[in-house]
């Protein structure tokens, strides 16, 4: 822990650089997965390819993911971003079509009954049912991306990993240390920060 | 394709890999399945045991792999054992979670017809609550195995061997085919176990559908 001690300043800067790269990740994710998501309820037969193509994705262990992405994206933060999102898809398509497709057609009907056009029920009424499930679909997606974060340190993003690569490579425990109990620290304060929102969405 | 001239011009180099990084994923499999199936049976039995155990296993499970890597090192080293030990700990997780679910999940009425059928404990653990359960372990099982291949890729990190040195090779020569020579079979034996695990979830779906 002496590392920790003796330097808190830069392991905050990478925890900073650490959060950053994960939130535009995120950021980016939910951008093209919740959209991708409302376009599979409403076309339906988009269901097994984009499904088949996300969850083929989501199979590629990260580090292989690295190698596939650095001939395209070269070394540093773009590729962690990319790998974010790559592996984001599945669970946030996934989970917005889940909450959208479980909307009562009761309730779809009341809306088109009340005289909502398609795209008024879809922000008004279904997105706000759905939001719960899709808050669940963002949380396991920022958990992970906080792991892909930290080992994406060793193609050059910047972030908590650093810590832990140059640890390993010097066998240096300490510093090992400093850099996996913020990444744990991060990882389930984010879990248990978007629980918390997800119960208080659904309740 | 250049990934595909490295493999065939590498073979017996990527074939070793490929053996260390099946031999390191099976292994860990295995103690994973022991321990996480055993747990789970007495985590069913014992419900303040099973739900803090289950507990723990959520928040495991949020722990980053490469954090569990990274903490292995200064508990036991560097090298096979200390990468084998953090793919076993990840793997008990998911099959614990599903283990204690699926046990769980028995209906109460299932349980009471096999206890008025005269089955004892154990009997009614091995004849009906196993059976029963036993698509849900096995949806465990494969979620450990898919991981694992993906955590034994980061065990190069830490001198484990397999698959995953051929990448950090790459990254570090800056060589696309090798980088792609380890990436692909890396892939392909993630794509194997989830067909091979997820084959077997539907026969035992098949087979023990009530």
């Amino acid at each position: 822990m002496s590392y920790l001690a003796a330097h808190p300043w830069s392991v905050i800067a990478l925890l900073l650089q650490h959060l950053l790269i994960v939130a535009s990740g995120l950021a980016l994710s939910v951008a093209i997965a919740v959209p991708l998501g409302i376009l599979v309820n409403t076309l339906r037969v988009l269901e097994l390819p984009i499904m088949l193509v996300t969850g083929l994705m989501y199979l590629v262990p990260s580090l292989a993911l690295f190698a596939f992405l650095i001939p395209f994206t070269g070394l540093g933060t773009k590729t962690a971003i990319v790998a974010q999102v790559v592996y984001s898809l599945l669970v946030i398509v996934r989970n917005t079509f889940a909450g959208l497709s479980a909307v009562p057609n009761a309730i779809r009907e009341a809306a088109t009954g009340n005289g909502l056009t398609a795209a008024q029920r879809l922000w008004l009424v279904e997105l706000p049912m759905a939001l719960p499930v899709i808050v669940g679909g963002v949380r396991v997606a920022a958990v992970m991306g906080v792991g892909i974060a930290s080992i994406a340190a060793y193609v050059g993003a910047g972030g908590l990993g650093t810590l832990v690569f140059r640890g390993i490579a010097t066998v240096d425990s300490d510093l090992i240390l400093a850099g996996t109990l913020p990444i744990v620290a991060l990882a389930l304060s984010i879990d248990a920060t978007l629980r918390f929102a997800e119960s208080r969405l659904s309740a | 394709m250049a990934a595909l001239d490295f493999i065939l011009s590498n073979q017996q180099l990527v074939a070793r890999l490929l053996l260390q990084h099946i031999v390191l994923t099976s292994c860990a499999l295995a103690i994973a399945g022991t321990i996480g199936i055993a747990a789970g049976i007495a985590g069913a039995r014992i419900p303040r045991f099973g739900s803090l155990a289950l507990a723990i296993t959520n928040v495991g499970q949020s722990i980053p792999s490469i954090a569990l890597i990274g903490l292995v090192v200064p508990l036991i080293g560097i090298g096979f054992w200390p990468a084998l030990m953090a793919l076993a700990v990840r793997g008990v997780l998911p099959i614990y979670m599903n283990t204690y679910l699926g046990l769980a999940g028995v209906p109460a009425a299932t349980r009471e017809a096999a206890v008025g059928n005269g089955l004892s404990n154990g009997e009614i653990l091995i004849w009906v609550e196993i059976p029963i359960s036993a698509p849900i372990i096995m949806a465990g099982i494969r979620t450990a195995a898919v991981e694992g291949v993906a955590i034994a890729t980061l065990a190069a990190f830490i001198g484990g061997g397999g698959l995953g040195d051929l990448i950090l090779q790459g990254i570090a020569m800056m060589d696309p085919a090798r980088l792609m020579g380890g990436a692909l079979p890396v892939a392909a034996l993630a794509i194997f176990a989830e067909l091979t695990f997820g084959g077997l979830e539907l026969i035992l779906r098949r087979a023990f559908s009530v």
